[in-house]
């Protein structure tokens, strides 16, 4: 307890830098610090999307207008999926916990730029209030959708201007955020640590910092096209000018269909973490895991066109994406696999990060599988642009980054703070969580399956009984966030001290102190040949 | 990991390439003025690529770093290749 006592004194989250109070979180270079940074700014965007999402669930309550316009809603998931996307789910784990582990992991004292790292983190301000400027001044809240689809976007009368710009500085943060983490893997690997003694976290980080370099310049571009062609008509995607909306289309999708594994890998990367050590074994197939990673970042920058199925591309286009897109099953799937295998015959310890690791499980295999009835051809002319298309994409993206964010700071908790949480609360947190997730999108299937198109305020009164019962689900997982957060907050400031290792984890990071010192390691950690990151032998 | 040798360039190297690039400039401008129908643009196109390489070669030093750096470039050139012939499986089938 009382070497407890002492880390905690002697860790980052009490070190004396330049500046004292706010001013030595928000100008520290240290990874740690800037890692919690991006913790509290992507909770509270959270929040923010969180009500409109609850908002637009409570529109759907019942059919006609319930507390909203057409208007009103349209602005309100364009707002949600701007914030949810750019801001929560993109930066999401690569941002927290990429920044917040990837050095101690690897055995180095920081990232490789650590200003930059901050300065990242202060694009993500920027941005931050810039798409929100675009909400409260000029001429109406952007309408568009999170896609910014041409040529609506560059027609409508709202503020959109401030929302691309937004989204433009936002992607700045992210390209800076993946240069830092490529070359800190590359550079500052501590003595030893070959490429196959690396822990599959940080290899996600690998797969999702290349994709954030090369992918996130093409939306960039992108929307100062847009933009361009607001203010000055240069007929880019103007088809009245000879342009072509859907060549927008594709270098939208050229972005933001890699973006889906900028989300997804290094959720697949902690939840690769958090597996072995709740079973206290070694990760089964870890090479199969780290090709898998590398396959899912390359062959994901050549699948954006089954976004465009029914958008006029050509037949050959189409049928070169659809079979792309099977191609990525096959490395998702051999995650899976290897999840399941290293569980088998393990020492399962049934806490709270594993529920979350399983249940990331089940609602990424079910997005997975509705993934496959969206890529097939034919049945994408029947459910697109339905409510089947929200259901899949929130269990993708939304449950895959959402449960494995929440298996991560569960499992790091202890190393962050240097304190326990309550496992009684986070059990019930998760519990009310993962039913509230189920009841808001399965019943959403169902309804696109029927022919419930996505983006209507309104609909046909028998769509009305599964409607019920996904706003019912948003309130049930509105509160389960609630009692999660609650839960965390009041644990890292009162709750039990934590040891160094309460995990039996073998990753470097559970070599130093609860929370780390600055700096991380007293003297550089050497990995000898029979060291590993999953050694339970 | 162990830091790598720098190597100093001579200045002559900076302005030759200098002249290379404001040479291929005025020539990319200057093709223009000569009809070549739909191989206008791969004209351009060419110069600018020759460009690039210049740059990235000597400006950005990729001759004298090792190997693996010039390998990663190379992956990022070809995957932009196999992007845009994707790209181009659309407009080319439309």
């Amino acid at each position: 307890m009382q070497e407890a006592q002492s880390a905690l004194q002697a860790s980052y989250l009490h070190h004396q830098g330049r500046f004292k109070g706010l001013l030595g979180w928000i100008f520290s270079t240290d990874h740690k610090r800037i890692g919690l940074l991006y913790l509290y700014s992507i909770t509270t965007m959270f929040v923010v999307g969180l009500l409109l999402g609850l908002a637009m669930k409570f529109e759907l309550l019942a059919p006609g207008k319930t507390i909203m316009e057409a208007r009103d809603y349209n602005a309100t998931f364009t707002v949600h999926g701007v914030i949810m996307i750019f801001m929560i789910v993109i930066p999401g784990l690569p941002a927290v916990f990429g920044n917040f582990l990837l050095p101690l992991m690897i055995g180095a004292p920081d990232v490789a730029f650590p200003k930059i790292n901050l300065l990242s983190w202060w694009f993500y301000v920027a941005g931050v209030f810039l798409v929100l400027a675009a909400l409260i001044f000029g001429p109406g809240t952007p309408d568009t959708g999170w896609t910014f689809y041409a040529p609506y976007s560059f027609k409508t009368g709202t503020n959109m201007l401030p929302a691309i710009f937004g989204a433009f500085v936002l992607g700045f943060s992210s390209i800076l955020t993946g240069l830092n983490f490529i070359v800190t893997i590359h550079r500052m690997r501590a003595p030893g640590m070959k490429w196959l003694k690396m822990p599959m976290f940080a290899w996600t980080l690998y797969g999702t910092a290349w994709i954030q370099l090369l992918a996130t310049p093409v939306v960039g571009i992108t929307l100062v096209l847009v933009a361009l062609e607001r203010i000055f008509g240069i007929g880019v995607f103007d088809p009245a000018l000879g342009g072509d909306p859907i060549l927008y289309q594709h270098l939208f999708w050229i972005y933001s269909h890699p973006a889906v594994y900028i989300m997804i890998l290094p959720a697949m990367g902690a939840i690769s973490e958090v597996i072995p050590t709740f079973a206290q074994k070694h990760i089964f197939g870890y090479k199969a895991l780290i090709i898998s990673t590398m396959a899912i970042a390359f062959v994901g920058y050549l699948v954006w066109g089954h976004h465009m199925f029914t958008a006029g591309m050509s037949g050959t286009a189409q049928y070169a994406f659809s079979l792309l897109t099977f191609l990525v099953a096959i490395p998702s799937a051999i995650k899976v696999f290897n999840w399941i295998s290293t569980m088998y015959k393990g020492s399962i310890n049934l806490r709270t990060p594993f529920y979350w690791a399983s249940s990331f499980i089940f609602v990424f295999m079910i997005g997975g599988f509705t993934g496959l009835v969206l890529g097939s051809l034919a049945t994408n002319v029947h459910v697109h642009d339905t409510a089947f298309v929200v259901a899949h994409f929130h269990y993708i993206v939304f449950g895959g980054v959402s449960f494995s964010f929440f298996a991560a700071i569960h499992y790091w908790f202890p190393k962050i703070y240097g304190r326990m949480y309550d496992e009684h609360w986070a059990k019930v947190g998760w519990i009310m969580f993962f039913i509230g997730f189920v009841s808001l999108y399965t019943p959403m299937f169902y309804l696109g399956m029927k022919g419930m198109p996505r983006r209507y305020y309104d609909y046909l009164p028998e769509y009305h009984g599964a409607n019920i019962l996904s706003t019912f689900g948003s309130w049930i997982l509105a509160m389960g966030f609630l009692v999660i957060v609650v839960n965390l907050v009041r644990s890292a400031r009162k709750g039990e001290l934590a040891v160094s290792n309460p995990w039996n984890g073998k990753t470097l990071e559970w070599t130093v102190p609860s929370p780390p010192p600055f700096e991380n390691f007293k003297e550089v950690p050497v990995i000898g040949e029979k060291d590993g990151p999953y050694n339970y032998e | 990991m162990s830091s790598e040798k720098h190597h100093i360039v001579p200045y002559y190297v900076y302005v030759v390439i200098l002249g290379a690039l404001i040479v291929l400039t005025f020539a990319s401008i200057g093709i223009t003025s000569i009809e070549l129908g739909s191989l206008t643009v791969a004209a351009a196109l060419l110069f600018a690529v020759v460009k690039t390489y210049l740059v990235l070669i000597y400006f950005m030093h990729l001759k004298y770093d090792k190997p693996y750096i010039g390998i990663m470039v190379g992956a990022v050139f070809l995957l932009f290749v196999v992007v845009i012939i994707i790209t181009f499986l659309d407009y080319l089938y439309r």
